[in-house]
Parts: structure tokens; C-alpha cells; sequence
């Protein structure tokens, strides 16, 4: 495995080995030098097309944890908004002898095309890519549900997966990467996933994804739930017809108080409520139920700069166990395809 | 202007009957079996054994380019690669800059495709002004120009607006034009990347719904029917698409419907590289979808083979999927994709080939002189195709300018071993020859 562009076919051997790789790094969080060797005189380029301080920041301290030498290259302010290509973006990298680009992009399937293209040679890690998909953000999203899910039942996490957990992924799934991304990851490890989510903010082809789709988050709350995802609802949805008025919205699809109750009311103590942040606080979750002692969203933040380390030491350690199937995206060779005569 | 002569021997006429084929002054002088030594006096020998003849090429979908592109493709440049693929006349569409929405650059385009002489180049004339679908162009001095024009499209953006639609159906019924539409609801299809379906979902890219081109038909089929005018509906790429046109034509609407290599032959599954050499408008849709296309091609319910010969320069290429441009080449690779699709499958005879890729499209565009039967008397306006052979897509080796074929890689049958425009051997040996040189120039 040379790249980590998406979770769809990530093996559950890889996926595993990340949040195994991540637990070992989150330990060199908690010593009061927070720093290894391990990737000491290699270059890790920040390649960002779209701002995201968080993203950017978590990666930053990641490989400088792991010792390596940042370069944050944003487009704004870069030759990148005076229209330079991707292409000449990415070369320009290479001739700097870059290990690996991490890169945030607001094209879908950008990161792809920077692994794929032959225009770098430096390891391609997907910081979110349009509405297509964000690997670390579905990786640190099981890293905290696993831990949570092992504790619950006593045993050791490492070299767990997340059979048997419950995941209701709420909010606007067709425009949002966090929620592929962690369809894919969690169907790989055994949670069983249901997203949530008003019609109109579901992608056409939905019903060929590998979990549960519902309308109704009162009755999917009802039917019993391990833990709830929110997703954040972008302020450019919200005049443009996908729902009558955020009023509305976060009555039928926000995770207000009411709903924050009912979790007590269902008996179900041990539910947890995670967000992949930023909030929009009282549109699709309520401040009482961010602020809960069942919210992870700061344990999330945690450990997306441990699964971040893991990503990059694996990738540039070379220490990936390597399998038949690697976990890039299929690149399909331009062969005749599968349509054939119908006789 | 030539009084070269050309003995075309024991060449199967449309994939069927054996003959030779004397061409003289442009026109098919003789045709028999083993004509004598009297008749053929003087002509070049060109051995077809094996080889198949066939009404010269017409595609009622090319971009040229030129003006205003000349970085992508030229007239000159575009003509060559339509005669290399087979062709001997092409329709370049009107989103030029400027675009050709006046008697002038019309005019232009005309003069530019007899001054390089590769093959017929027939201007179509745009719908709107600027392509923007607010005001009529003047189709009636294009049509009445030197260019003679007889196709309207804004190709590349629809004529969205049902007044405007209704309007340009009924005024070039005075000079039995044909209004050449590209079926894309705007609104259903803002920001549109591929497909809408399975595979947009998976990949996060835009969909570009089915209903956005469907719906556009129906309105349209209806309208023609209304106001008794002629509709074509460009490159359909669904199969709802096809049950309207099949519809309409049931009701005897005045409907002619094209489809393009490409669609006959890809699916939406190649998109999941991402890489954009396979983003083209409407998009890539369902292995479904390209049975449907295939099945109304050979039924009749799609008329014509249109290529949407689309070049870009790489750099239009070289970039993320969002941000790159929309089209593949498809002049060189055409007669060998519907080969693959439609005659190695068993779906359609070479008989069908030329209905669908010449006689059809030269009758939809009114063009007099081509899409001709092989007879004496007749233009010849003739391919010679090798049915047998097999070639290596290489876009490096191609003379169009753009090096966006989707075909690249792949090995696809037949292969254009001469080419006669107005009697004149355009391409010989698979190689470009020399141009035809009209009369008055």
C-alpha cells in the first residue's frame, strides 16, 4: 500500500493495523517529550486547495511528532490561485524531493489523481477530497468508537474491530466525505451502520451502499444505537432548497435536547455522540448535547493526530504489511468493457 | 477539375456483392464485375479484394475549432483527421469564437474547409446569438449564405427555453432546416460531473440525471409535433432517452435521433479512475443505458452515428476531473468503434453502416451529394475499408491536434484504407494522400 486515498477498499487487515499503529502512537502523546525519530529527515508536504485549520494543524503535529520536516503549502497566497495545474503543483513537489503530500483538495477524486497521474513519486494521503471521501477522519472516528466499544465489553482494543456496534450517521450525506468514508470503514470492521438523513440530502444510488437508510432519526434512536454521528450542515445548503427552513431542519434532523433525554430515557447509558466538527451549535446539535459526557468530540480531535502519525509512519516506513489487494483506488486499465453483445 | 481515373477492383460494395468500381471526373463512371480493358483504359489499379466499400462518410457532430481554438484543432487539422477516419463530410458545430451565428463566420468556415479540401465541411449554423438562447441568430442568412446551412444547434449549451425552441422549430421550416438540439435540462444539471447513479454516489462527483436529457426530448418530440417541424436530437446517451424517440416516431413526429461512438461502447465504471479523459457531455452512462443505444441504432429508432469529435488541448486534461473540460476526439477511431459495436456483435450489416453513418446523416443535414448509392452517375464519394485488420489506439499517431481519445490502449477492428472525395483519393494506403482541389480556388 503506497497511498491511503479511500476507505472503500481499505482490507480490514490495513484498516486494522492503522488504529493498532495509532494506539501505539497515542501513548507518545501522553510523555511529556511528545516525540519520535521515526521519520526523522523525511519531508511531509501539507498540500491544502481548500482551508481547513484543523485538518492542516492535526497533520502538522503528526509528522512532527514522528520528527519529520513540515512544509504547509496552501493554495491561497501560492501560485496556485494565479492558476497554476495540479500537474505543475505536484512536480514542483517532487523536484523538492517531497516523501509525502498529504492533500486536501476541493475536487473530488484530486488526490487520485495526484497518486495515479505519474506526475509524483511521494506517498498520496487523501485529507478530503470534494464529496468523495476523507480516510483519517473515518480512521480517527473508529479509533475512538473501538476504544469506547472495547471498554464496554472489557476486552483489549488492539487487534479489535467493531462487530456488533450500532452507528447512526446523521445529517447531509450527499455532500459529505466524512460519511463515505466511514460507511466503508465501518462496514469493513462489522459495525452496522444507518444514515439518517432528509431525502433530499441522499445521494441517488444510495441503496447500493453496504448499510441502513432511514428518514426517521426518533425511530432509529428508538431501535437501539451504539453511537451518533452528526454531521455538520454547510451554510451553502441551506437556501438552496434541500430542506424548507433550518428551523425545520433541526427539528426532524438535529440532535437537540429532547433527543439528548431520550437517550436516557431508552436506557441507553452507554451511547456515545460524535461530530467531525465544526458545529454548527443549535442546528444539528444542541450545546447540551455537545457538551455531554457522552460527546467524544475532543477525544476525536485526540486521536486524529494519532491515527495521523500512523498513517504516515506506515505509508513512509514502508511497514504496511502488503497485500494482493492494495488499498489504492482502482485505476481501471482501458481495457474493452464488461458490455457485450446481448446475443 | 482531375481527370484522374481510378479502377476500385473486386471491392465488396456495402459488404455484400463483388465488383469493380471505375471512378472518372468525380463521379462512379462504371461498376461491374471484371469490367474490360476498353473501359477501364488509363486508371490506377487499386486492388480491393477483401476490402469493403462504402458511401463516404457524413458526421453531423464535429468540432473544428477553428475560429478562435486554433490551439485545439483548425479546419485544416480536423479535415485531415475526418479523412483518415473515413470521412467526406463533416458538420462543424457553431461554438466557435466567435461563434458562427452570422453569415460571415459561416462564410468563413465554409471557404477554410474548401481551401483545405480534405472533405465537405458544412457549417452548422447557431440557434441564439452567442450560443446565450436569448435572441435568434439569423438563421435565414446563414442559410441563404454561401454555406448554404441547413443544421442550427447551440450544441453544447441547450436551447432551454420552450419559446425560443418553439420559435426556431417553426422559422426554419421556411428553408427546411433542422434544428439540431443538445438535450440537457440546465437547472437538473448545474455543476453536473458524470452520470447520476450508483457510481456519482460512490465517487462524490455531481450527477448529471438521465431525466435532465429525457425530459428536454419529450418537451421537444411534442413541440416539433405541434408546430410540424424537424427536430434532431444530438448524442442521446440513455434508454428512457430512446423509449421518447421511439414514442415519437411511433406518432409519425418529424424526429431524427444520433448517438456517439463513445456511448456505444464505454460505461460510467471508467470514471472511477477520475481521470478525465473520460469527461464528455452528456456523460458516460450504464452498460444498461449502452445496450439500449446499441439495440435503437439497429432498430432504426436512433438514425445516425454522430461523432461530437470534441478536441481539447492537454493541458484541458492534464488536471482534477472538476476542472477539466468536457469531450473526446473521436474522427479516427469511429468507423472502427461502430464496427466493434454493431457488426462484430451481429447487430447491424455493413449495409446498415453506411444507412447509419452516411446516406441518414447526409439526409438529415440536406446535403445533396453525399450519402449516395455506389451507381454510375453517382458522386464518389467512397472509403475502402479493410474489415479484417486490427490497431492499436495510439492518440500520439492521430492527425487531429487533440490527444483525448478514450479509445487510447485499446485494439479495435477495421481500418480506412482509402478514401475518395469527389473522385479524389484523400487517403491511400491508410496514409493521407493529397487534398482535392476544388474548382475556383
Amino acid at each position: 500500500m503506497r497511498h491511503l486515498l479511500s476507505t472503500e477498499q481499505l482490507s480490514r487487515e490495513h484498516a486494522i493495523q492503522i488504529l493498532d499503529t495509532a494506539q501505539e502512537m497515542s501513548a507518545v502523546g501522553e510523555r511529556e517529550i511528545k516525540k519520535l525519530p521515526a521519520l526523522r529527515g523525511r519531508t511531509v508536504v501539507n498540500l491544502f486547495f481548500e482551508d481547513s485549520t484543523r485538518t492542516r494543524i492535526s497533520f502538522e503535529a503528526a509528522a512532527k511528532r514522528l520528527s519529520a520536516d513540515v512544509i504547509n503549502f496552501s493554495a491561497k497566497g501560492s501560485s496556485v490561485s494565479k492558476g497554476e495545474s495540479l500537474k505543475d503543483t505536484a512536480q514542483t513537489l517532487e523536484a523538492m524531493s517531497a516523501d509525502a503530500v498529504v492533500i486536501r483538495h476541493w475536487a473530488s477524486g484530486a488526490p487520485a489523481r495526484l497518486a495515479n497521474s505519474g506526475w509524483i513519486d511521494a506517498a498520496v494521503i487523501n485529507a478530503g477530497d470534494g464529496t468523495h471521501a476523507h480516510p483519517t477522519q473515518a480512521l480517527l472516528d473508529a479509533f475512538t468508537m473501538r476504544a469506547h466499544w472495547a471498554k464496554l465489553s472489557g476486552t483489549p482494543s488492539v487487534g479489535a474491530d467493531l462487530t456488533g456496534m450500532r452507528v447512526m450517521i446523521v445529517g447531509d450525506v450527499l455532500h459529505s466525505r466524512v460519511a463515505r468514508s466511514n460507511v466503508w470503514l465501518l462496514r469493513t470492521l462489522g459495525a452496522h451502520v444507518t444514515l439518517v438523513a432528509p431525502p433530499t440530502l441522499l445521494p441517488v444510488g444510495v441503496e447500493h451502499w453496504p448499510c441502513e437508510v432511514s428518514y426517521d432519526l426518533d425511530a432509529t434512536l428508538d431501535s437501539g444505537v451504539d453511537a451518533v454521528m452528526m454531521l455538520r450542515v454547510q451554510a451553502e445548503r441551506m437556501n438552496a432548497s434541500f430542506f424548507p427552513s433550518t428551523r425545520e431542519y433541526a427539528r426532524l434532523w438535529g440532535f437537540d435536547d429532547a433527543r439528548l433525554a431520550r437517550l436516557d430515557a431508552l436506557n441507553l447509558k452507554d451511547t456515545i455522540i460524535m461530530h467531525p466538527g465544526p458545529m454548527n451549535r443549535g442546528l444539528e446539535i444542541s450545546s447540551a448535547a455537545a457538551d455531554s459526557h457522552r460527546s467524544t468530540v475532543l477525544a476525536q480531535v485526540r486521536n486524529g493526530v494519532s491515527v495521523r502519525m500512523a498513517a504516515l509512519y506506515l505509508l513512509l516506513s514502508g511497514e504496511m504489511r502488503s497485500e494482493k489487494t492494495p488499498a489504492v483506488a482502482a485505476q481501471p486499465s482501458p481495457s474493452l468493457p464488461s458490455v457485450k453483445d446481448p446475443s | 477539375m482531375t481527370s484522374t481515373s481510378y479502377l476500385i477492383r473486386s471491392a465488396s460494395l456495402l459488404g455484400s456483392t463483388t465488383a469493380d468500381l471505375l471512378i472518372r471526373d468525380g463521379v462512379i463512371a462504371a461498376v461491374g464485375k471484371d469490367l474490360d480493358a476498353a473501359t477501364v483504359d488509363g486508371a490506377t489499379v487499386i486492388d480491393a479484394a477483401g476490402l469493403v466499400a462504402l458511401p463516404g462518410m457524413v458526421d453531423l457532430h464535429t468540432h473544428l475549432r477553428e475560429p478562435g481554438r486554433e490551439d485545439a484543432e483548425t479546419v485544416e487539422t480536423g479535415t485531415r483527421a475526418a479523412a483518415l477516419g473515413g470521412f467526406t463530410a463533416v458538420h462543424a458545430m457553431a461554438n466557435s469564437s466567435p461563434v458562427a451565428d452570422t453569415a460571415g463566420v459561416v462564410e468563413q468556415v465554409h471557404t477554410l474547409g474548401r481551401e483545405s479540401g480534405w472533405v465537405d465541411v458544412h457549417p452548422v449554423g447557431a440557434v441564439t446569438v452567442g450560443l446565450a438562447g436569448k435572441q435568434l441568430a439569423e438563421l435565414g442568412a446563414m442559410a441563404d449564405s454561401r454555406a448554404r446551412v441547413r443544421v442550427f444547434s447551440d450544441d453544447g449549451i441547450c436551447v432551454s427555453d420552450p419559446v425560443m425552441m418553439r420559435r426556431a422549430l417553426e422559422y426554419v421550416k421556411a428553408f427546411d432546416g433542422v434544428i439540431a438540439q443538445h438535450a440537457q435540462e440546465p437547472r437538473l444539471t448545474e455543476g453536473a460531473q458524470m452520470n447520476e447513479g450508483i457510481v456519482s454516489a460512490d465517487l462524490g462527483l455531481a450527477g448529471w440525471p438521465a431525466v435532465a436529457e429525457e425530459s428536454i426530448i419529450a418537451r421537444d418530440v411534442l413541440l416539433a409535433q405541434h408546430v410540424g417541424s424537424r427536430l434532431h436530437v444530438c448524442h442521446v446517451s440513455t434508454a428512457g432517452s430512446v423509449e421518447i424517440i421511439r414514442w415519437a416516431k411511433e406518432r409519425g413526429i418529424s424526429v431524427t435521433a444520433e448517438v456517439t461512438p463513445h456511448h456505444l461502447l464505454l460505461t460510467e465504471e471508467l470514471v472511477r479512475s477520475y481521470n478525465p479523459v473520460y469527461k464528455v457531455n452528456p456523460p458516460l452512462r450504464a452498460d444498461s443505458d449502452v445496450h439500449a443505444l446499441r439495440a435503437a441504432l439497429a432498430d432504426g429508432t436512433i438514425d445516425i452515428v454522430g461523432t461530437d469529435h470534441a478536441p481539447h488541448p492537454s493541458e484541458a486534461k492534464e488536471c482534477e476531473w472538476a476542472a477539466a473540460a468536457m469531450g473526446m476526439t473521436g474522427l479516427e477511431t469511429a468507423l472502427s468503434v461502430v464496427q466493434e459495436t454493431m457488426i462484430e456483435s451481429g447487430l447491424m450489416t455493413w449495409e446498415d453502416f453506411a444507412r447509419v453513418t452516411s446516406i441518414a446523416p447526409a439526409q438529415i443535414g440536406r446535403v445533396e451529394d453525399q450519402g449516395r448509392p455506389l451507381e454510375v452517375g453517382e458522386p464518389a464519394n467512397i472509403v475502402l475499408v479493410d474489415p479484417a485488420a486490427r490497431w492499436n489506439v495510439d492518440p500520439a499517431a492521430m492527425a487531429t491536434k487533440g490527444r483525448n481519445s478514450p479509445f487510447a490502449g485499446l485494439v479495435l477492428p477495421g481500418k480506412v484504407v482509402a478514401t475518395f472525395f469527389h473522385g479524389h483519393p484523400t487517403v491511400l494506403n491508410g496514409l493521407l494522400n493529397t487534398p482535392y482541389r476544388h474548382e475556383g480556388h
